[in-house]
């Protein structure tokens, strides 16, 4: 949109990924003088908030300067030499597919940041809470951006240990056995993924992902495809994550802090299906659609799993927590999305990739409001909130209860929000898969998906009547509603979910060309 | 008759020399030096150890051999090439930083250590072990491990009428001379086979040994690895390792764990690679099993210690580092099913300079932590943050490096060179095993790193740290941290030939 020259957009790129790092260095160590604030608490948070807001501005710029004329080609690419023994480059640089995901991935952090600014999460210092969500964000940036398996990896790792400590040492009820559960899963996984990633570079003889996607899997011989898929696409699972590898998920969510809850809905879970369309579907075509169908099975017995698993929760008397519930939602969201994927077709890509970026900022809203609605009523729990006749949000505190309904509506699927484009295009591409692949399979695939968005409108709307409507009782204790700093943090979500649903080319224009060409295999 | 005379390079055999001799003077020092002054020898011990670290450098810039025979000037005892060097460099760095440790231990033992034995015992001991990886005759090379070893025994039994010490080094003492034996009836075996004791002859001779001396040979080949296998503390020769570690002083505990280990695995690849390498098919397989053994065996002993037992967070290292010599051995293994042995190899060289620089890290912050609890318990190190920040942040950053985790990144990379060498050998399934290990030990080693971020129980005591124990943390944190950054320092071996 605006023309910034190559070098600057190489030192935005870099500069989105080393920041937070440095950042959560500085975190660390005492405040300058002249930056100290108020106290030593405030003046870490502010400059929690400073980095991260410094970070959101420059993916800003760089979602500007992107040549959006040329969103298949590598842009703001920066290439040297790491370490010459194990052939790894330093190979940053973003297209259609990643500059989203990267600007999601800032601006969400951006906004924890904010949100924690005001709201301090109850646990130790926020020093350490700080420089943590600061190496967290770097790791997730890192992911999106680097272009290098094994630096891939790296990135994919770094995320681990901040989270891990994000949960066990700031979270609520059950968090020691929530992160280790959390970190013992995606370890398993990411091991296996190394396993896959290294026999992909050693029988290709490169590293470099862009190489790779170029070869396309031609020096690969099938056998070597399947295993390599086979064991990356286990790791990768385990993230997204895939029923049946999705229990630590509603462990870890229902443990998490808030802004926990966030991140690992909002973005860590995207880094998995991102390593799909990113790694599998280019660099080992033919692995990828011998295990397409299973991946699609997979994909659609988690959408009606997590439905179901939620319908219940939802039930009077069932003790259901609400972060659990929203946990379990996300394993169907991104059924779909692992869907959209296995169809190996561009619409169906498409859709995955819009669903993905619409999943991170709806169910990022939804852990907000669930989070604030816990501040305020001191519980998730979905009987103890709404006793016998429901909540009353709308009677109580009717701005929050109007966003809860509207970030519950938006993830059911209404058409006109960002929640319906991405299944729609999934199942779309289900309709009609990629020709090697079965169709009549890809139909009943379909039309289970289809029938598991009914059972999520079911239970989305059962949350909503129990927590938002009922009769406010005389005696009721007054809730505060919407505070100024929640509706700084939560805006940006709504206004982009609207905007999202209602012009879905902003989006489907970015990734649409760089989907294509993924597809095709090398340079069009 | 002068052609009879072997001419000697002293240059060449500098390092081991100034090692032994600074150990001698140190002996006979102890006689005259009063009592107060006895923290001198230490200090000239560490003086001789850099001063043989650093007469590394000249060597650098290109290969030596000495002790030729006269009549065939390519059959040499002592060679100075670019594997010598590293493992010299490992060899002497690792007994530098316990000598560090050694410092701030002798001082608190307060003379319930001999100091001029010790000194000359640690000093004798890493003058064998750096004369181990230039040998390259088998006559050379047991005397060698004979040095490394002797002195070790001693070193672990030091603690005057301590029942535990002396257990341990009788334990050490009689494992370590039966294998020792083993090994010398293996090297007779290959001897009477092939005639001659310089490895390149063996390797040239092996192949063409008369049908029926082909068992024997076979056999020697497998017997004179018990010995190398046993230093490097590979299972089933692991058992004295735990009760060892515990018995000995912290800081012999910390150089056993590397410079043993250098001891065991650089010999294991001289006799393979270099001596043997027609008899891939017999040592291949059984180094494969024997990696596969001793990761399993060591990260599940390692996760079965319990946090609150005496000297867990000790014997929690004695099995890490069991299941890290699994580890050390996969490239070798790999070598023998690999077209370019020597690249394998590499990552072993590797894998160990990251080892031995994060492990000595590891053992310098529990010296620290032991000094004032005495018992050494993993539960001890609960809220070491709040006490001493840094040095949790240190340990934490040791602790990942060994498991592979980030920010630990040269303990990633180098599990991925080892990963590369199996996946590139064909050893898929030892990949996988190797694979499950290390999911394994990230277990122990970050239940270990949570706790040391937990709420300390009790008013944290903050104490000075002493200067030797501030450098030996120092120097291993630059090590690790430059390492991270610039993994190429390290992984360049796992690329070039070494020999």
């Amino acid at each position: 949109m605006i023309d910034i020259s190559e070098s600057v957009m190489q030192f935005l790129l870099a500069f989105i990924v080393v920041v937070p790092l440095i950042g959560a260095l500085a975190a660390l160590l005492p405040a300058p003088p002249g930056l100290k604030g108020k106290s030593p608490e405030q003046a870490v948070l502010r400059h929690g908030v400073t980095i991260t807001g410094a970070v959101l501005v420059a993916a800003v710029v760089l979602a500007l300067g992107f040549d959006h004329d040329h969103p298949s080609k590598m842009q703001a690419t920066t290439d040297i030499s790491w370490i010459p023994a194990l052939d790894v480059r330093i190979h940053l640089g973003i297209d259609g597919i990643s500059l989203p995901l990267l600007v999601l991935t800032a601006l969400l952090t951006f906004l924890c940041a904010l949100y924690s600014y005001f709201k301090l999460p109850a646990g130790p210092s926020p020093k350490g809470f700080v420089a943590l969500l600061l190496v967290l964000e770097s790791g997730t940036l890192a992911t999106f951006a680097v272009l290098d398996l094994l630096l891939f990896f790296l990135a994919f790792e770094m995320v681990l240990i901040p989270m891990y400590f994000l949960i066990a040492r700031w979270g609520g009820e059950g968090r020691t056995r929530a992160a280790w559960r959390f970190i013992l899963f995606t370890l398993l996984g990411s091991v296996v993924m190394l396993l896959g990633l290294l026999l992909i570079g050693l029988k290709a003889g490169t590293f470099d992902m862009v190489a790779l996607a170029t070869d396309n899997g031609r020096s690969l011989t099938t056998s070597v495809q399947v295993i390599a898929v086979l064991a990356i696409g286990v790791g990768l699972a385990v993230k997204t994550p895939m029923w049946p590898l999705h229990s630590w998920l509603p462990d870890a969510h229902t443990a998490a802090p808030t802004v926990g809850s966030v991140l690992l809905a909002g973005v860590l879970l995207k880094m998995g299906t991102y390593g799909f369309v990113r790694i599998l579907l280019p660099v080992a075509p033919e692995g990828f659609h011998t295990f397409a169908p299973y991946l699609a099975a997979f994909a659609v017995v988690g959408i009606i799993y997590g439905s179901l698993a939620c319908l219940a929760l939802a039930k009077r008397g069932a003790k259901g927590d609400l972060k659990r519930l929203i946990a379990y939602s996300s394993v169907g969201h991104m059924g779909f999305v692992l869907l959209g994927i296995a169809t190996t077709t561009p619409t169906g890509v498409n859709g995955a990739l819009f669903a993905n970026i619409a999943h991170g900022l709806i169910t990022g809203l939804l852990f907000f409001l669930v989070g604030a609605l816990k501040d305020r009523t001191g519980t998730t729990d979905l009987d103890t909130l709404s006793e016998e006749t429901g909540a009353a949000l709308y009677g109580k505190a009717p701005r929050l209860g109007g966003l809860l309904a509207f970030a519950a509506v938006a993830s059911l699927g209404l058409p006109g929000l960002a929640g319906f484009w991405g299944e729609m295009l999934a199942m779309f591409g289900a309709f009609k898969p990629a020709a090697d692949l079965s169709r009549p399979a890809f139909l009943t695939f379909m039309a289970i998906a289809a029938f598991g968005t009914l059972l999520t409108a079911a239970y989305m709307l059962v949350v909503v009547r129990r927590v938002c409507m009922g009769a406010v009782p005389q005696k009721a204790p007054s809730l505060a509603d919407v505070q100024t700093y929640e509706l700084a943090a939560w805006t940006p979500l709504v206004v982009l979910t609207v905007v999202a649903g209602l012009w879905p080319r902003a989006l489907l224009g970015l990734t649409d060309p760089a989907v294509q060409q993924l597809l095709a295999g090398g340079t069009r | 008759m002068s052609s009879l005379v072997q001419s000697v390079d002293w240059l060449a055999i500098a390092p081991p020399t100034i090692t032994a001799v600074v150990g001698l003077v140190v002996l006979v020092a102890d006689l005259f030096v009063d009592e107060r002054r006895r923290a001198l020898l230490g200090w000239v011990s560490i003086a001789g150890l850099a001063a043989a670290t650093l007469l590394l450098l000249p060597l650098s810039d290109g290969d030596r051999a000495t002790f030729c025979l006269t009549g065939d000037p390519r059959l040499c005892s002592y060679t100075v090439d670019r594997f010598t060097l590293v493992i010299q460099l490992l060899v002497l760095l690792g007994a530098l930083l316990a000598a560090l440790l050694s410092v701030t231990a002798l001082k608190d033992a307060r003379k319930g250590v001999p100091e001029g034995e010790f000194w000359f015992l640690l000093l004798s001991s890493a003058a064998g072990a750096a004369l181990l990886p230039a040998s390259r005759d088998l006559a050379t090379l047991v005397v060698a491990l004979e040095v490394a070893s002797l002195p070790a025994f001693a070193l672990v039994g030091i603690r005057h009428g301590d029942r535990k010490s002396s257990e341990a080094a009788l334990k050490f003492f009689l494992s370590s001379v039966t294998a020792t034996a083993v090994t010398l009836m293996g090297i007779s075996f290959v001897y009477a086979s092939t005639g001659t004791l310089y490895l390149l002859r063996i390797a040239d001779r092996i192949q063409h040994v008369d049908g029926q001396l082909h068992t024997l040979a076979q056999a020697g080949v497998v017997l004179t690895l018990v010995g190398f296998a046993f230093k490097t503390a590979a299972v089933p020769f692991h058992f004295w390792v735990p009760d060892t570690y515990v018995g000995a002083p912290l800081p012999v505990a910390a150089y056993l764990s590397v410079v043993g280990k250098a001891v065991g695995f650089s010999g294991l690849i001289l006799v393979t690679v270099v001596a043997l390498p027609s008899y891939s098919d017999a040592w291949g397989p059984a180094l494969a099993a024997l990696a596969a053994l001793t990761m399993t065996v060591g990260n599940v002993g390692a996760l079965r210690q319990q946090a609150t037992r005496a000297y867990s967070a000790v014997r929690l290292l004695a099995w890490s580092s069991v299941g890290q010599a699994g580890y050390l051995l996969v490239p070798i293994a790999a070598a023998a099913y690999s077209r370019d042995a020597q690249k394998s190899i590499g990552s072993t060289v590797a894998y160990a300079l990251m080892y031995g620089a994060v492990n000595l890290g590891a053992f310098a912050v529990a010296a620290l932590v032991g000094r004032a609890r005495t018992l050494n318990r993993i539960t001890d190190y609960r809220g070491l943050y709040a006490s001493h920040p840094l040095a949790a942040l240190l340990l934490a950053f040791f602790l990942l490096c060994l498991a592979g985790l980030p920010p630990g990144i040269i303990g990633l990379f180098a599990k991925v060179t080892v990963f590369s060498a199996a996946v590139d050998a064909g050893l898929g399934w030892l990949a996988v095993v190797m694979a499950v290990n290390v999911v394994i030990a990230l277990f122990y080693y970050l239940q270990w790193t949570a706790l040391l971020f937990r709420a300390p129980e009790g008013e944290p005591e903050k104490q000075r740290v002493p200067a030797p124990l501030t450098a030996a943390i120092a120097l291993t944190a630059v090590l690790g941290i430059a390492l991270s950054g610039a993994p190429q320092l390290v992984l360049r071996f796992s690329a070039t030939a070494l020999f």
